[in-house]
């Protein structure tokens, strides 16, 4: 190993608590971080063909697809490896694919993902039996290799409104594929450019002259030899995009392409062979999926944003800039008071958005086992949670992920620095798998329904706040503690939510249609569900942590103590206006949390290094100039830099064909 | 324009629209013969077939893409200089007469410091001589240039820099050093491996004794050749999240002489013998500072109108979900959640347009007055141009993102032209003086003030308002545009007044003033956002209005509309601040929510005709989303297709790698 920076070793040094302790908690057990390690080593050992040679931002789009192809190969024999060794399951193998470790290797994502991601799941939880036999074991040992295929040019939230068509032929027992126009074409599936053979699509099903709604089919789109698209298919790529360059996101559209009807996926809903159509039992069992789904992007939220950090933190360590007194040497950039405001909430961010999705994790599963034994009394409960969450945890990835490429200054816009890319990728996911804005009026239209049915109906526990709040005995008297502050949240996304109710209420009196009063009231809305996320956030990070405070050592708790009041804190003066507005604070109280924050980021600026680097993220995954573990910022950024092609040549021949004609005024 | 082919949709938002778009037009361009000339350079630009790629340019490779930009550059420059053969420095000015060099290439030009520091310097800070021996080679670019200031581990701390020029009285040459590599420039646009001049600022050395930093003309490659000059070590600094094509670079000196004469010596001088004489003032160089963060200023304008443009023409072509059964799916423009993320973006555009004009009117005259040798002012229009330079490029980048989340997935995609909107826009954050840096600079100039305040000393035009509103806890609400803006410098004085108090407070025995300056920092720096703010507020509606009265009323109104939004919906954002400093009541703010959503509603039918008023051509929007015929979806389609790994049906690694992977799987 390198040497390590001097500032960095001093940092350190001053650690209050035991590092190895932080990482085994946030792995969820020193197992987990033991096989974690072991999955890393066997990455690690092809350091060759998967670290070296020229870095991919300096590829034309072309030779970076065909290198994430070419790495992606790799490590599909790494998981294999795996994958017998310690005889995993399936999901396993997602999670390392893709856990930090797969992005690591592109880093811009893979062409492989969706086939891990949605197509395998799919397959598992939509087709039958039968169908499963066929084609998981093909799936899972890539001897096909599949994609998801939903959005369509045109149509991407309102899933009612896609138009690629699949008629039930009864001749011939097959079901015609078909895009009617341009806006049908799938649009975004990753993989689907030119890697995927195979494709889940999802189509307007049509039987007997009758539209049946959306279902699932399991589509060749290439040749399994030759990989051409089959006839009838026209695939292709979408292009460049701000991010996931690697994915190879395509398009694909249908000229009356026939299949089986056994290719229709039918653990739910069936086409029997005379075309009659067959109800699911229970169409609700899908949200199930899509909850699932959502809580892995809160789970990756946090991994970005903990990369984000890392870099960010070390970084300033690192970095000196100006004196603060004169004859003094330059500060540590870690020591300005502003610099450590944007990065230590960012860390204590990350930590409670973990302790959100554990518990988000947790009450999926435990509902979930309810929905399969046809209980789905939580369920709205547990679609409005992960909604929420899913749009307040991505937005506020990207938005630390944001503050902390900036806090890294032009550094930090450095591709080199890896923190445009993380913010790239978090900031995607504030769009794909359900829009930040629409998941949040989901969410509002369920509390919406909890306020007016609230004195009727018993209140489950995510939603029991509002009753408390409500009471009439509730006292509302402002405290500066975190329960106190916890419990503005509450009153706040309460009050929120029946101003609401009122709002619309007064302008449906007043004759306008329920549709349009939603609407025009929407911003409100918007703002009162993400007010409720909020206080779940709050709530969950401060009694989760009280909980298992008593299980790691004392000075460990005692720092995550800090992160929670400094994120407590720091969240009540962000949202200073709303406690104003609807809690008795005072501006004498303000003025105090103003002050708690100073010194809580005081109090933590001594384990800032030790704190990120409990989140383990091995330099080849965080993959960045400015965070490696030896903080040698300056030899990396120019060895990076050197590493470009265009300074092999002293000087480029666009001088003599374009700069000198010109220069001499005879272009 | 093309007017084949426009979509229905914006057919019928152009027929609702209330105002002449062309008169809104000539407002922006300055006049109607100001958009006469400038649709004349572009139709000379746009004309010319050698400017159009047949591959766009994000499908290149790095290094093909430089080459790219160098060749319609330099194409773009000879254009310009047949068309415009009195160019002189009286044509640097804001307008938006050239922007079609974002028409040319997509990203940042290499060329880009030339006009923008290189040449502005040499101006500003050469003796009469020197000027007359350099400035018209670069204004006619026989020779290339760029401004090296900023190293590889220094940036805002200008007094920290390492590169030495020390002078050697025996040759009356100065000789260049890069003693670390810390000391390393590294940054400058062109430099890599365009420029064949550059202004380098280092530590000057005479006689034994250090003067501090300096500007030194220093040509780095052979006219002839373009190799570097043997004791030049120069390179490019890689990929960035922007600026690919700006050839950012690395410069390293090894005992490299220039002559005497070399120094920059407007202002100070090194003689033959080596004696120093110092500038008569050196707050002269705030002069330039000054004018490029007043540029800054004017092309973010410019770029929030693209972004604005693009955003709400698909806005308008993009159909989702059904509001009311039955009915047709909305254009995504009719949500109110949707119109909330994009008209205040269209506001803030002209918002920051009609301040940065005024700023620069302001300049001229200070400018002028130090001409006269008066500098009174210089310290005030400093601190004005750092918190605007600071804050509007933090909001504009914001909007930025929010019209590109606007766009949902297909803002992703680089061919909206969003994602390199966002990285040219975010990138002014960081360069020319970083966030956190300018606001705390602001910020001393408020202490100054208020201590001003305390002596009862009358205080310069842009803080006066401090004095008024000093005594008064809580300064009375009125629910009115000039009650908003006094409402915002009621805060801005609040928040000062709080900060000083803050420094006081935490000036305890043994506490240095600039430890106590750095614990009130997060303070500070809302102090001084909350006086850029009011600034912003005050002048922007004050400016609108005024020109309002020179429209028609149609067009007035839709300017005071947009004013009033931009008003309205930062009261809301700081009803916070509002609820500590005035007496805004709860039935105020409603008042105001009110009132906002009145304004969103008024804006809606004119939405498409506001931003047609930008009249940004198609090759200058470089939009698939944004186009004037609003033909979106053919046109991803098209540009999709342009992609090189559309043209083959089989990739090659499909053979290489994907292949073989199946098969060892069959076996």
């Amino acid at each position: 190993m390198n040497k390590v920076n001097e500032d960095l070793l001093r940092e350190r040094s001053k650690c209050t608590f035991n590092i190895e302790e932080l990482t085994h908690f946030l792995d969820g057990g020193i197992e987990v971080t033991l096989e974690r390690k072991r999955r890393e080593q066997a990455v690690l050992s092809k350091r060759e063909e998967l670290f070296c040679g020229v870095p991919d931002e300096y590829l034309s789009h072309k030779e970076k697809y065909e290198n994430s192809i070419r790495k992606g190969t790799i490590l599909f024999k790494i998981l294999r490896q795996i994958y017998n060794m310690e005889n995993s399951n399936l999901s396993d193998y997602r999670n390392v694919l893709n856990g930090v470790l797969g992005a690591s290797i592109s880093q811009d994502g893979s062409p492989f993902g969706l086939h891990y991601i949605m197509f395998m799941p799919v397959l598992i939880s939509q087709a039958d039996e039968e169908q499963k036999k066929k084609w998981v074991d093909r799936a899972l040992n890539c001897q096909i290799i599949g994609t998801y295929a939903q959005t369509e040019l045109g149509h991407g939230t309102f899933i009612r409104g896609l138009e690629t068509t699949a008629t039930y032929d009864l001749e011939t027992q097959e079901f015609i594929l078909h895009s009617p126009t341009l806006t049908s074409y799938k649009w975004w599936p990753g993989g689907l450019g030119q890697t995927a053979n195979y494709c889940i699509v999802v189509a307007q099903l049509y039987t007997k002259g009758k539209c049946r709604g959306i279902h699932p089919f399991i589509v060749q789109v290439r040749d399994e030899e030759t990989h051409e698209p089959l006839p009838g298919i026209k695939v292709g790529e979408i292009g460049t995009k701000m991010g996931l360059n690697s994915v190879n996101n395509g398009y694909l559209g249908f000229d009356h392409v026939r299949i089986p009807r056994t290719n229709m996926l039918m653990k739910h809903a069936k086409v029997l062979e005379d075309g009659t159509y067959i109800k699911s039992k229970n169409n609700k069992l899908i949200y199930g999926t899509m909850v699932f789904v959502r809580v892995i992007i809160v789970f990756d939220s946090v991994n970005y944003l903990s990369k984000a950090v890392t870099i960010a933190t070390r970084f300033s360590a690192v970095r000196r800039q100006s004196q603060l007194k004169e004859g003094e040497p330059e500060l540590q950039i870690l020591d300005y008071v502003t610099q450590q405001e944007m990065i230590f909430t960012a860390i204590a961010g990350c930590f409670a958005m973990k302790f959100n999705a554990r518990r988000l994790w947790d009450t999926f599963n435990g509902i979930n086992t309810q929905l399969h034994e046809g209980n789905f009394e939580r369920l709205g409960e547990l679609h409005a949670l992960a909604c929420c969450l899913k749009a307040v945890s991505t937005a506020d990835a990207a938005r630390f992920t944001e503050r902390c490429r900036l806090a890294c200054g032009g550094h930090g816009y450095m591709h080199s620095s890896n923190l445009p890319l993380t913010y790239a990728l978090t900031t995607a996911s504030c769009t794909y798998e359900g829009d930040n804005t629409v998941l949040l009026l989901q969410t509002a239209r369920f509390l919406l329904k909890v306020w007016r049915e609230i004195d009727t109906v018993p209140v489950t526990p995510t939603i029991a706040y509002l009753k408390t709040v409500s009471s009439p005995g509730f006292q509302d008297k402002w405290e500066n503690s975190i329960k106190g502050i916890v419990r503005g949240f509450q009153i706040v996304s309460m009050k929120k939510i029946s101003s609401c109710v009122e709002i619309m209420t007064n302008k449906i009196m007043s004759g306008m249609s329920q549709e349009d009063a939603w609407n025009t009231t929407s911003i409100q809305l918007v703002s009162a569900a993400e007010s409720h996320c909020r206080a779940i956030v709050l709530s969950t990070f401060h009694e989760d942590l009280s909980k298992m405070s008593s299980t790691v050592s004392a000075p460990l708790a005692e720092v995550l103590q800090q992160l929670l009041e400094l994120y407590t804190v720091y969240w009540a003066l962000e949202k200073y206006g709303d406690l104003l507005l609807y809690t008795s604070i005072s501006k004498t109280d303000i003025e105090y949390l103003r002050r708690w924050l100073v010194t809580l980021l005081g109090k933590i600026r001594p384990n800032a290094v030790g704190l990120v680097d409990g989140f383990d993220i091995i330099d080849e995954m965080l993959d960045s100039t400015l965070g490696a573990y030896d903080g040698r910022v300056y030899e990396r950024l120019m060895a990076q830099a050197q590493k470009s092609p265009l300074n092999a040549d002293t000087v480029n021949k666009s001088f003599h064909k374009y700069l000198k004609p010109f220069m001499k005024g005879k272009l | 324009m093309a007017e084949h082919n426009v979509c229905v949709e914006l057919v019928r938002e152009r027929q609702k629209c209330t105002f002449e778009v062309q008169e809104l037009i000539h407002l922006i361009d300055g006049g109607i013969t100001a958009t006469e000339e400038r649709r004349e350079v572009e139709n000379v630009v746009c004309t010319d077939p050698r400017i159009k790629d047949v591959v766009p340019e994000e499908y290149l490779s790095h290094k093909e893409r430089y080459e790219n930009a160098i060749r319609k550059n330099c194409i773009l420059q000879e254009i310009l200089k047949k068309y415009t053969e009195k160019r002189t420095w009286d044509n640097f000015r804001p307008s938006n007469k050239y922007r079609i060099s974002s028409g040319v290439v997509k990203d940042i030009s290499p060329f880009m410091l030339h006009t923008g520091m290189f040449i502005p310097t040499l101006v500003n800070q050469s003796d009469d001589e020197q000027k007359a021996k350099w400035v018209p080679k670069a204004m006619s670019m026989e020779i290339i240039g760029t401004y090296a200031q900023t190293e590889l581990g220094h940036g805002s701390f200008i007094r920290g820099l390492e590169t030495t020029a020390t002078y050697d009285p025996n040759t009356e040459e100065f000789v260049l050093n890069t003693p670390n590599l810390t000391s390393y420039k590294w940054w400058p646009g062109g430099l890599a491996h365009t420029a064949n001049h550059c202004i380098v600022v280092a530590q000057l050395y005479s006689k034994g004794q250090h003067y501090g930093v300096h500007p030194f003309f220093v040509q780095i490659r052979d006219i002839e050749t373009h190799v570097p000059l043997p004791g030049i070590k120069v390179g490019e600094i890689g990929p960035k999240l922007g600026f690919q094509t700006a050839n950012n670079g690395f410069l390293g000196f090894e005992n490299f002489r220039i002559p005497r004469r070399n120094m920059l010596m407007k202002n100070a001088q090194v003689l033959k013998d080596g004696t120093y004489i110092k500038s008569k003032n050196d707050k002269l160089t705030y002069g330039t500072m000054v004018f490029v963060r007043v540029i800054i200023l004017f092309d973010l304008a410019f770029e929030l109108s693209r972004a604005a443009t693009i955003a709400v023409r698909y806005s308008a072509v993009r159909h989702q979900s059904q509001l009311k059964a039955n009915e047709p799916e909305l254009q995504i423009i009719d949500y109110v959640t949707q119109q909330h993320k994009l008209f205040i973006g269209v506001s803030t555009s002209h918002v920051f347009r009609v301040v940065g004009l005024w700023l620069w009117n302001t300049y001229v005259k200070v400018n002028a007055d130090i001409g006269k040798g008066n500098m009174d002012q210089l310290p005030e229009l400093h601190a004005l141009a750092c918190c605007l330079k600071a804050v509007c490029s933090r909001d504009a980048a914001a909007r930025v993102e929010e019209f590109r989340l606007a766009c949902g997935g297909h803002g992703f995609m680089t061919s909206s032209n969003l994602p390199i909107i966002n990285g040219i826009v975010s990138a002014s954050i960081t360069y020319e003086g970083e966030f956190s840096v300018l606001m705390l600079q602001t910020a001393r100039f408020l202490m100054k003030a208020w201590n001003g305040v305390l002596a009862r000393k009358t205080l310069t035009p842009t803080v006066s308002y401090l004095s008024k509103f000093s005594n008064s806890d809580r300064v009375q609400w009125a629910n009115t545009t000039a009650g908003i803006i006094s409402g915002f410098q009621a805060a801005a004085a609040g928040k000062t007044k709080e900060a000083y108090a803050a420094i006081q407070s935490y000036l305890k025995p043994g506490t240095d003033y600039e430890d106590a300056w750095n614990s009130a920092s997060v303070q500070l720096v809302s102090a001084s956002e909350a006086h850029c703010r009011a600034i912003l507020c005050e002048i922007s509606w004050s400016e609108m209005q005024r020109l309002s009265k020179t429209v028609s009323p149609n067009l007035g109104k839709v300017l005071l509309e947009l004013a009033e939004l931009y008003l309205t919906y930062w009261s809301l954002e700081k009803r916070g601040d509002l609820l500590m400093y005035t007496t805004i009541s709860t039935a105020d703010i409603a008042k105001l929510q009110a009132r906002y959503e009145e304004l969103l509603a008024l804006i809606r039918p004119n939405a498409v005709g506001i931003v047609d008023g930008f009249d940004i051509r198609d090759e200058i929007l470089n939009s698939t989303l944004g186009a004037y015929d609003g033909r979106v979806y053919e046109r991803l389609m098209e540009e999709a297709k342009k992609s090189p790994l559309n043209a083959e049906p089989v990739n090659e690694s499909f053979h290489k790698y994907i292949k073989p992977l199946m098969l060892k799987a069959k076996l």
